[in-house]
């Protein structure tokens, strides 16, 4: 059924391949509740990637290189944080900037790194929990930065939703006036909130340099920061979507990847996830409301339909460019489905200058 | 009508400006798809560039442009280019090539040389390097290494080359191994160093033991080297620092007698219109070092293969060969033909044997 495509190890490079936007997606989510936007989180990737990787190589220790990339980022993104902060300059313009002055920076730095192998970043292979038959090996048995990554997400979930600090934070984002007159440091929440972006973007890089690729060149990013930022908008800056979002990005990047070397047909796979689709949409239905509700009859026909069309668009023997729609799928996948999930509007103060005396 | 016009007068400003101010200096410009730090294609072309520069020292200044977009952001670039005085404009990938011929039309007092297309103008040369001969001989190699029999391909976009090169190396590694199978991913990028190494990773876990890329970054090497056992080859530049293992040989461009010759034509006044097309016999395509890693038997005829190939005793498409649908393409004893329909130079379909299909 899954041709050549062994399904476990597909499920296991999903998470692999979802780390580094998702990393980047969550210090950006933060800098935006805290009404910052900041575009310049590719060259904070490739910064942190470049730094990172040089560290790791000097060291011969890879968690050295993430500290490192985490400091590079901060502290390319306390730059940013500067300018628009105190000197109030235009947040969309700056972020640009920043974008160019850290792949001018990390071409810079790296130039005598190209093609340099990193030093190995082991996986962990969890005890107990590794050893469990198929999801052991799918979940369980990723290097450190996964299991971080997916921390961190958790962790500003619980840090926007249920601390202190994260409403001060919220506040901020929504509205600034109203949270400096309560007293608030607006300046401070956001320098602070600014740093971890840059921090998390920084993270996000040294993940490809040192783990996924593993090796520097220049240009690594390759726009990945850009779909980070995308992630967190279509994510309607929740940490839940936006983790969502990057493994569905990551999950369908790999499965394309997968379907191609395989030459399965996309249609025949359409046909079959609408299929899928459809019983789990009864199934839950029915487990939810005890009953058939004409909302998921109809969802669940709808699916059926497409299922049909897309078997008999293939059976007609219509013009389809597999690969081109292979290739897109991870964009479209991701906008679809976070579009459809979509709620939520963005913070009320984002991008806007702040300063005490208006 | 009005912009254009104001383009047209600053152009001829600042020729007339360039023609007076620095009467000596041929300024050269440069056009890469990727940074010249990828350590594959761009790089190669960025050794070119410094070769014209060693060559004719304060002669004349060069400039370059890197990761430009293939499309409509190309064409300002260029524009930019030949505003700024350059007499000389070398566009170095596929994409670029309607852009070069755009912009050529709006400065006719400007050169222009485009890498691997193949329409030409009157200020517009098309220069590109036989690859298929080196794919040849990986082919050669991979073909005799495998021990799973799949050997997946990296390959960037579906136009001529890409395809030469991936029926090239199957025909070679299909002559010496016939149970021999290809995996092709196709990447739809020339520079993804990530999304190249998630390729290369899920052909390893599909089962393939030897990888070519037909991408401009390491990233494929380095995922092969993480995952132990992999063979790859170097692509557009040697790549040595991954060998002996995974890297086992390479293709290499070297674009830089080419630049010079161009450059120096220019500077002379005798620069025509031309098409250059040259494989490793010129030296235009590079073989590198066949590492130990490989038996000495497979070394050895890759060698003489190689030696067959420059003398030009040899053609990489020597028929019998059928196309993918069975139809008779090359007849006993017979070479393909550049030109020609079903030519090399426009190759759009699979050689028999190929499973896959071309994405169109």
């Amino acid at each position: 059924m899954f041709g050549s495509i062994d399904p476990q190890l597909l499920l296991a490079s999903l998470m692999v391949a979802a780390t580094p936007i998702m990393l980047a997606a969550i210090g950006e989510l933060v800098v935006e509740r805290a009404g910052v936007l900041n575009l310049g989180v590719e060259g904070m990737m490739i910064t942190g990637s470049v730094i990172g990787f040089i560290a790791a190589i000097k060291t011969g220790n890879p968690w050295v290189g993430f500290v490192a990339a985490a400091a590079g980022g901060a502290g390319l993104s306390l730059l940013f944080g500067i300018l628009t902060q105190f000197l109030l300059s235009n947040q969309v313009a700056t972020g640009l900037a920043l974008t160019l002055f850290g792949l001018g920076l990390a071409a810079l730095l790296g130039q005598d790194y190209l093609g340099v192998k990193a030093p190995v970043f082991p996986d962990w292979h969890i005890p107990l929990l590794g050893d469990i038959p198929i999801l052991g090996p799918i979940v369980f048995q990723h290097d450190p930065m996964v299991y971080l990554g997916l921390a961190i997400v958790g962790g500003v979930w619980w840090f926007l939703k249920k601390s202190r600090a994260g409403l001060v934070l919220r506040a901020v984002g929504e509205n600034h006036e109203a949270a400096h007159a309560l007293g608030y440091n607006v300046i401070r929440v956001r320098m602070l909130a600014i740093m971890f972006g840059g921090a998390c973007a920084g993270l996000g890089g040294a993940y490809l340099s040192i783990v996924r690729v593993p090796t520097y060149a220049a240009g690594l990013t390759a726009g990945m920061g850009w779909i980070a930022l995308a992630i967190v908008v279509f994510a309607g800056w929740k940490p839940g979507r936006l983790l969502l979002g990057a493994y569905l990005f990551g999950g369908v990047t790999a499965l394309q990847l997968n379907l191609q070397a395989a030459s399965l047909s996309l249609l025949d796979v359409l046909t079959g996830i609408a299929l899928v689709a459809a019983v789990v949409v009864i199934v839950v239905g029915l487990i939810q409301n005890r009953r058939f509700t004409a909302k998921m009859l109809w969802w669940a026909a709808s699916l059926c339909i497409a299922a049909v069309f897309f078997s008999l668009y293939k059976w007609l023997g219509w013009v389809f460019n597999e690969t081109l729609w292979l290739s897109s799928s991870p964009y479209i996948a991701t906008i679809f489905v976070l579009v459809i999930m979509s709620s939520g509007g963005a913070p009320g103060s984002l991008g806007k200058i702040f300063h005490a005396s208006r | 009508m009005l912009r254009r016009t104001l383009l047209a007068s600053a152009a001829a400003a600042t020729l007339v400006g360039t023609s007076l101010g620095a009467q000596d200096v041929t300024k050269v410009g440069f056009v890469f798809v990727g940074p010249v730090g990828d350590g594959g294609w761009t790089y190669e072309h960025n050794q070119g560039r410094l070769a014209v520069e060693a060559e004719f020292g304060d002669a004349v200044e060069t400039v370059f442009v890197e990761s430009v977009p293939e499309g409509p952001d190309a064409e300002r670039v260029m524009t930019q280019m030949a505003l700024e005085g350059a007499d000389l404009i070398f566009t170095t990938s596929f994409g670029y090539m309607d852009p070069t011929i755009n912009v050529a039309a709006q400065f006719p007092d400007v050169m222009f040389e485009h890498a691997t297309g193949y329409k030409q103008a009157d200020n517009v040369s098309v220069y590109s390097a036989r690859f298929y001969e080196g794919r040849a001989v990986q082919g050669h190699i991979a073909g005799q290494i495998t021990e799973s029999n799949v050997i997946g391909y990296i390959a960037s976009f579906p136009i001529p080359e890409v395809i030469r090169g991936i029926n090239s190396a199957y025909i070679h590694a299909k002559e010496v191994n016939p149970d021999v199978e290809f995996k092709i991913i196709w990447a739809y990028t020339w520079f993804d160093p990530a999304k190249e190494a998630e390729a290369a990773n899920v052909l390893i876990e599909q089962g393939a033991d030897v990888i070519l890329q037909h991408t401009d970054s390491t990233a494929p090497q380095a995922a092969a080297q993480a995952a132990g056992n992999v063979y790859t080859f170097g692509q557009a530049s040697d790549m040595a620092e991954f060998g002996p293992m995974p890297r086992v040989s390479s293709i290499i461009d070297d674009w830089a007698p080419y630049y010079i010759a161009r450059t120096q034509a220019v500077m002379d006044g005798t620069w025509e219109s031309t098409s250059t097309w040259d494989g490793i016999g010129p030296g235009m395509v590079g073989i590198g070092e066949i590492s130990d890693a490989i038996p000495a038997e497979v070394k050895a005829s890759a060698e003489d293969m190689i030696s067959r190939l420059a003398s030009g005793e040899y053609h990489a498409f020597t028929g019998p060969i059928n196309k993918q649908d069975g139809s008779a393409w090359l007849a006993e004893g017979e070479t393909a033909a550049d030109y020609t329909d079903d030519g090399l130079a426009g190759m759009n379909f699979y050689v028999e044997g190929l499973t896959a299909e071309i994405p169109q």
